[in-house]
């Protein structure tokens, strides 16, 4: 999850980091309807998203997609969740984005769903593209955690990636926060 | 350089202990990440925390468990701790993500994988029904204490 070969040191600064914060976009009043990173730039070996989300959709809950360089086809993914009786998992051959994360909808008042995805080798155009993510939400009585994959037949280096609310919610709220970090290869 | 991803402190114990805390925790990054390595004498055991020494019911946590031989899910409400994982006598290693840790606007949400070869994978996802920065955890078990060697590490993670 991120963590490769870090220092547990309480020193700090003078070694050249392997993890770079890249862009923050944090969603204010009136939300956002989109939500992009673009110009990303090639000279990492790996991607992480970390975000802090909650839609507009008119439930608790809802769920959240990621799609590369405005691909909106093609998408492969597969899921294992628990929601407190029973652990499911779900496979999708044909989706329009790569994987799938929980997230809290409107109606869940002050909770915001965490999302982390891996994506791997993103910029290299020898491999198709592949994600990883761990991601949830908990009501107090209800809610998810979910483990995802998703891999789409893209060989092009991802440059943008896109997220959008996968139940039809319009926008992601106030204060809703995504963070993508480039993570060093030696 | 500045760093996005830094060691804020480490623990590791040298006798066994019944809890491990970290304190006046800065409101600098966007995230924590807390890493531990952990093993007790005894067995199973759960792997606690509480931010800010808050024991009021204010946790809640849904599970999903794969033990070998199946695949379960479990739900806690209105608890005094957040119960993040397990400690068993052989060696788990667990990730808590706490998320937009230092924001005094929304409720509090972690995320975490735990792993021990001889008995589960995990994840959790918890909620801390609070709006108040996280300045402080407290990292605890119910039954058993922690052994020597146990190690505690905690990041922050510093978004642009």
């Amino acid at each position: 999850m991120g963590i490769l070969g870090i220092y547990a040191s309480q020193i700090s600064g003078h070694l050249q980091a392997p993890f770079d914060s890249l862009q923050t976009v944090t969603v204010g009043a009136g939300g956002a309807s989109s939500v992009s990173f673009t110009s990303i730039p090639s000279i990492y070996k790996h991607l992480q998203v970390r975000a802090f989300v909650k839609s507009n959709y008119a439930a608790d809950q809802s769920a959240m997609g990621i799609q590369f360089n405005s691909t909106t086809t093609g998408y492969f993914q597969h899921g294992l969740y628990g929601e407190g009786s029973t652990g499911g998992a779900y496979g999708v051959t044909s989706s329009n984005t790569a994987g799938s994360s929980y997230i809290a909808g409107n109606s869940s008042s002050n909770i915001f769903g965490a999302v982390i995805i891996d994506i791997f080798d993103y910029s290299d155009t020898n491999k198709n593209k592949t994600v990883r993510t761990l991601s949830g939400a908990d009501f107090n009585g209800s809610g998810q955690v979910r483990v995802s994959s998703g891999s789409v037949a893209l060989t092009s280096a991802i440059t943008s990636l896109s997220f959008l609310d996968l139940n039809g919610g319009t926008a992601f709220n106030q204060y809703s926060s995504f963070a993508l970090y480039g993570i060093k290869g030696a | 350089m500045a760093s996005t991803y830094t060691a804020l402190a480490t623990t590791t114990l040298g006798s066994s202990a019944a809890s491990v805390t970290f304190s006046s925790i800065s409101g600098s990054y966007t995230d924590l990440i807390l890493v531990a390595d952990t093993v007790n004498a005894s067995g199973g055991d759960n792997f606690l925390l509480n931010f800010n020494s808050d024991t009021g019911s204010n946790y809640s946590v849904t599970r999903l468990t794969g033990n070998g031989a199946a695949v379960a899910s479990s739900r806690g409400t209105n608890q005094t701790v957040l119960q993040c994982g397990q400690v068993y006598s052989t060696r788990s290693n667990t990730i808590v993500q706490i998320m937009n840790y230092s924001n005094s606007t929304t409720y509090k949400t972690t995320i975490t994988r735990q792993n021990n070869a001889d008995n589960l994978v995990m994840a959790n996802v918890n909620l801390w029904r609070s709006t108040n920065a996280i300045t402080s955890i407290l990292i605890s078990t119910s039954s058993y204490n922690f052994s020597a060697g146990s190690q505690f590490t905690l990041y922050g993670i510093a978004a642009a």
